[in-house]
């Protein structure tokens, strides 16, 4: 019980030091809809909205999720406020949870901004919500995680913004998000299918009534297997790195 | 207070860092209800062993027990039992003082009513409760290490890891923090305290260990530690320039004597009885040199750190005084 005490509170922690901070609310807000009035004016209207959201719900996860973790937690590590943190008496998995937690929950609250604005321009009742919702979080586990990876394998947090650039630009362009993966060229394609977010917005497209790549099934096996395998390896990175 | 049993036992601890050897073949033991001092420069280990200790670092080899659980191969075993105050104020800094406490103690499981109660006491404690609702980043040097000492506590560990806790802050403040200390062992928590401040371990603690370069070199209580230096006298005069030559002039004439310049123009003369002063002040004066002052010197514990470890004790003030100043919180 007392571990879900410090679970609780470091999640609280953090919700109330960074995400419900006004800049950060007001980046939840402004970068999704930025991003959907762009593709809205590219579009030429609202007529193919539904085609467009995956891509729009994708990006404001990504961004939103590896944005705040990978700075905070270079932040927290470089001011040594990480290192209380590291002496509660919980097990390193459940306190990486508890700080990954927030992220989680404010990527997964951004995408909720363009599925809002959609809603007062076309017909949601055709989208699958059963596939949509589980896969708006796997996303945003998978891609909170790839924040914490990113944070564990830099000092600064300059380095963390510069690699997190480095890493979700090319994913704009390899995860099928506004290019179907089957229009790479063959080289790339290998590349896609390496990328969490290749698969989830796969689960997005065939959510939102446009055609899948691969089976849901796969899809969802492989989002998990992602989620699992980055966070076995932020907590290797961990141990290794910062419990020296 | 204390008890004979080791609460905390430490076996042929080694960690290395590449090539470097921070922590060398480290044995002690520390019993329940010890205040203990772990003394040494800068580079020494005292921080490495610390972090291995409260499972910041891992051991590349030997054994640790705290309270009979073996941390070597699981650093977080014991953690429950730890109180840890860092050489850096390490908490939040756009929490104000009360929030820091509260989440200090809720990372140990304190309920909510239970952790804000602990936090008022403590806050009025340090006499930080007109600070409670301002921000940590706006607190001075010394309210931060406060509080920092605060939020080691607030769940009542049986070991407190105190990492230079008097560190570059005002004389008030250092005093109120021995005072804390001393209070917290009386109250029965075993303390492991790290300074440079050679007489605030002599103050404080009533064990003593002395580590050079990851190794340690002396481990005892502090009467032994003084024994040597029982019955002997020890006078300085401040003489200005010239106070090498009048040393060899002083232990030709005065037998039972010894005499060493130190520094900025003094001289100490040491007997194993009273130095009388009158004659002594005579014979320096008649070959031209003026004493400013003469005064009694109690033999202290940096003499004898001085002996042990061969390390001036003025390189240690260095040391302290350039961590102060770079320390700008």
């Amino acid at each position: 019980m007392s571990r879900w005490v410090a679970f609780w509170n470091i999640l609280l922690k953090d919700m109330r030091a960074y995400y419900l901070k006004p800049p950060n609310i007001s980046w939840g807000l402004i970068f999704p809809l930025a991003w959907t009035g762009m593709f809205f004016i590219k579009a030429g209207g609202v007529g193919d909205l539904l085609a467009l959201l995956p891509g729009v719900v994708a990006i404001a996860i990504l961004f939103g999720t590896t944005s705040m973790l990978a700075v905070t937690v270079t932040f927290e590590k470089r001011n040594r406020s990480f290192e209380r943190l590291l002496l509660a008496p919980m097990p390193l998995g459940l306190l990486m949870l508890a700080k990954t937690a927030g992220a989680i929950l404010f990527g997964s609250a951004n995408a909720l901004v363009p599925l809002a604005m959609a809603a007062f321009f076309t017909d949601l009742s055709r989208v699958v919500w059963v596939a949509v919702i589980p896969a708006l979080v796997l996303i945003a586990v998978s891609s909170t995680f790839l924040g914490l990876f990113i944070a564990v394998s830099v000092s600064e947090v300059f380095e963390a913004q510069t690699f997190s650039n480095f890493i979700r630009f090319p994913m704009i362009f390899l995860c099928g998000l506004f290019f179907p993966v089957e229009n790479l060229p063959a080289w790339l394609r290998p590349l896609s299918y390496a990328l969490p977010l290749t698969y989830g917005v796969d689960i997005l497209h065939r959510g939102f009534g446009t055609v899948g790549m691969l089976p849901a099934a796969m899809d969802f096996g492989m989002l998990l297997l992602f989620c699992a395998a980055l966070f076995l390896v932020c907590l290797h990175n961990i141990k290794r790195r910062w419990i020296v | 207070m204390k008890s004979a049993v080791p609460i905390i036992e430490v076996c042929n601890l080694v960690k290395r860092f590449d090539e470097v050897t921070a922590v060398e073949s480290l044995t002690f033991d520390i019993l329940e209800g010890e205040l203990f001092g772990f003394l040494g420069p800068n580079g020494a280990g005292k921080t490495t062993t610390i972090n291995m200790l409260t499972g910041l670092a891992r051991p590349d080899s030997g054994t640790i027990r705290i309270a009979g659980i073996d941390c070597s191969s699981i650093p977080k075993a014991a953690q429950h039992l730890l109180g840890v105050v860092p050489d850096e104020s390490n908490l939040y800094p756009e929490l104000s003082g009360f929030d820091n406490l509260c989440f200090c103690g809720a990372l140990y499981g304190l309920r909510k009513g239970e952790r804000q109660a602990r936090a008022w006491k403590l806050l009025e404690r340090f006499g930080l409760s007109e600070a409670a609702d301002r921000k940590f980043a706006g607190y001075s040097r010394g309210m931060k290490r406060k509080l920092t000492i605060a939020a080691g506590i607030i769940h009542g560990p049986r070991i407190l890891f105190l990492d230079e806790p008097t560190t570059g802050i005002d004389v008030a403040s250092a005093r109120q923090i021995r005072q804390l200390i001393a209070d917290l062992n009386i109250g029965g928590t075993t303390v492991f305290l790290t300074t440079h401040y050679i007489e605030e371990a002599e103050r404080l603690c009533r064990r003593i260990a002395f580590i050079v370069s990851g190794r340690l070199v002396r481990i005892d209580t502090l009467d032994n530690l003084m024994r040597p230096t029982a019955g002997r006298h020890v006078v300085q005069f401040d003489v200005g320039e010239g106070a090498e030559a009048l040393c060899e002039a002083i232990a030709g004439v005065f037998d039972h004597v010894q005499c060493r310049a130190v520094a900025k123009g003094a001289l100490l003369v040491e007997a194993c009885e009273p130095v009388r002063i009158g004659p002594m002040v005579r014979f320096i004066e008649e070959r031209g040199a003026e004493v400013s002052e003469a005064r009694k010197l109690r033999p202290s514990l940096e003499e004898v750190f001085v002996g042990i470890t061969g390390i001036a004790a003025a390189a240690m003030q260095e040391e302290r005084e350039k961590r102060g100043k770079e320390g700008g919180e």
